[in-house]
């Protein structure tokens, strides 16, 4: 056992494995901001008043939230990257990173909209009216009345899409960025003999991430009770 | 007096700024269906500044829809609308421009429910008007207390009463300086005990000279402020007289029906 804690000692001090979830953490914060905007403006074409811009807010969620993750990455990597050779910088590695945070973006983006549209759901339509029938244009009306209202409906299906979007930070290794999961498969390949502990390690990781998560849309759920 | 002074004005009637001649309001021909059902028919109506027409009638007989389409929260089929002068626009800028103008009070009053009461006053004026805060605050006050919850600026619409609530959402209305009110049934959604808090504010309201639509079935409220009755069953206007005349002398076989039924209780 104590021969098995020391092999364990040895593979942490080899691998850089809070690096590693650093990496993860950007990831996830990155795209965690790029998919709210994104997000956001989907779900206002969703619920705006002309059918053109509701059917292709509703065109993307379709093909986007059923489209694997794998292959959005994969696609902006090898499509978009290697073929069309667009890149946002000269370090490769941190091209790499752009490209995962923008595939992350996308994706989770069509799930952010529909947490948005979910609690947009929650505000009952005579807000919405009373907001109209004062003057106040569609805009205005989504930003001052709507969202502030949706905001509390929207934060459990929010938290539980960033909670989904923390763990997808993983699949950016098909974007060859070197996160967690990356470096999980070669100390798989080179330490066989703490494969457990490997595996043990990576899941605790995400745990200690993603707590606070949920602690938090739940405290910020409570918050943000609207009172009717 | 012009339109554009009514905002330091405290009398709600005196800003209404019309031609002369002109209806303030008016409907003519006006049709509109949910799928199949023929909700409007032909619907022919004109509001004069400073009148006060009762709507009335039995429920689904499209009360609702015809006053939510003065103010254009429903799209009509065909048929023109007409707000002092103008017809109605479809959309956009142009449309919510004249909604500013429309005042309209919700059967559930509909209350911005995260917003404090005066910041339900001052948001219109503010973000549609470009009334400064300060003046918007003021004018809201003013307000507040006219219709009697002045003390309760700063407590959030979900801790008034009903009663309470549908004062701060005349007030809110009455804040755009509005050219013509509209009430969807008031105090169908109250208490018996609060019903004439609210319709004491809206008697006083067109004793001011208000031009106002009023769906409602309180036959007290429409002896003592209404000028018009329009009695209307199955989406058309059957019958319009005055309040006296139609409740004690009703002309046609449903609005007898009708009122024998209100009455009977
Ligand atoms: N949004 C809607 N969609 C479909 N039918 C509606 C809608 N709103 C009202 N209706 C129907 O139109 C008719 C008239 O409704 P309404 O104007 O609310 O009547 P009232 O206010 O006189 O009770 C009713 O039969 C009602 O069920
Ligand atoms: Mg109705």
């Amino acid at each position: 056992m104590s021969e098995y804690l020391s092999d364990y000692a040895s593979l942490l001090s080899q691998y850089d494995v809070l690096g590693a979830f650093w990496v993860n953490i950007q990831l996830t914060f990155w795209a965690a901001i790029g998919s709210m905007v994104l997000g956001s403006v989907l779900a206002l074409m969703r619920i705006s008043p002309p059918a053109s811009m509701r059917a292709v807010g509703a065109a993307y969620v379709t093909l986007i939230r059923n489209t694997p993750l794998t292959i959005i990455l994969v696609f902006l990597v090898l499509g978009v990257w290697s073929q069309l050779t667009i890149s946002f910088t000269d370090d490769f590695n941190q091209n790499f990173f752009i490209y995962a945070v923008i595939g992350l973006s996308i994706y989770h983006a069509a799930f952010v909209c529909e947490a948005i549209r979910s609690g947009v759901n929650t505000v009952p339509a005579g807000q919405a009216e009373a907001a109209r029938a004062i003057g106040l244009s569609f805009l205005p009306a989504a930003r001052l009345i709507i969202f502030p209202q949706a905001l509390r409906g929207a934060i459990t299906p929010l938290g539980n899409t960033l909670i989904a979007l923390t763990k997808n930070t993983t699949v950016a290794a098909a974007a060859s960025v070197t996160e967690i999961s990356a470096l999980m498969k070669t100390m798989i390949e080179f330490r066989p003999d703490v494969i457990i502990a490997v595996f043990l390690t990576v899941a605790l990781g995400f745990v200690i991430i993603v707590i606070p998560v949920g602690l938090l849309t739940t405290w910020l759920s409570q918050k943000l009770a609207v009172k009717r | 007096m012009s339109h554009s002074t009514a905002s330091t004005d405290t009398d709600p009637g005196a800003g209404a700024g019309t031609r002369t001649g002109e209806p303030l309001v008016r409907l003519s021909h006006v049709d509109k269906h949910f799928g199949d059902l023929h909700v409007l028919k032909d619907i022919n109506l004109e509001v004069s500044a400073g009148e006060v027409v009762i709507v009335i009638g039995p429920s689904g007989s499209g009360k609702s829809t015809l006053c939510r389409a003065i103010n254009r929260l429903e799209a009509i089929d065909s048929g023109e609308i007409t707000v002092d002068g103008k017809v109605l626009p479809k959309e956009g800028r142009a449309l919510a421009k004249l909604r500013a103008d429309v005042g309209m009070v919700f059967q559930s009053f509909n209350l911005f429910a995260h917003k404090s009461v005066l910041q339900n006053v001052t948001l219109g004026p503010m973000r549609v008007r470009g009334a400064s805060k300060k003046k918007a605050e003021e004018r809201a006050m003013e307000l507040l207390n006219r219709v009697g919850v002045g003390n309760q600026a700063h407590k959030l619409p979900a801790q008034l009463s009903g009663g309470q609530q549908q004062r701060v959402a005349i007030a809110r209305a009455l804040a755009m300086d509005p050219k013509v009110m509209l009430f969807d049934e008031p105090t169908s959604a109250l208490d018996p005990e609060m019903i004439n808090e609210v319709l004491d504010t809206m008697v006083s309201l067109a004793k001011a000279g208000m031009t106002m639509v009023v769906v409602t079935h309180e036959m007290g409220f429409a002896r003592r402020a209404a000028d018009r009755v329009v009695f209307m069953a199955d989406g058309a206007i059957v019958e319009e007289s005055t309040p006296e005349e139609f409740f004690t002398n009703p002309r046609s076989d449903r609005a007898k029906d009708f009122l024998g039924k209100v009455l009977g209780h």
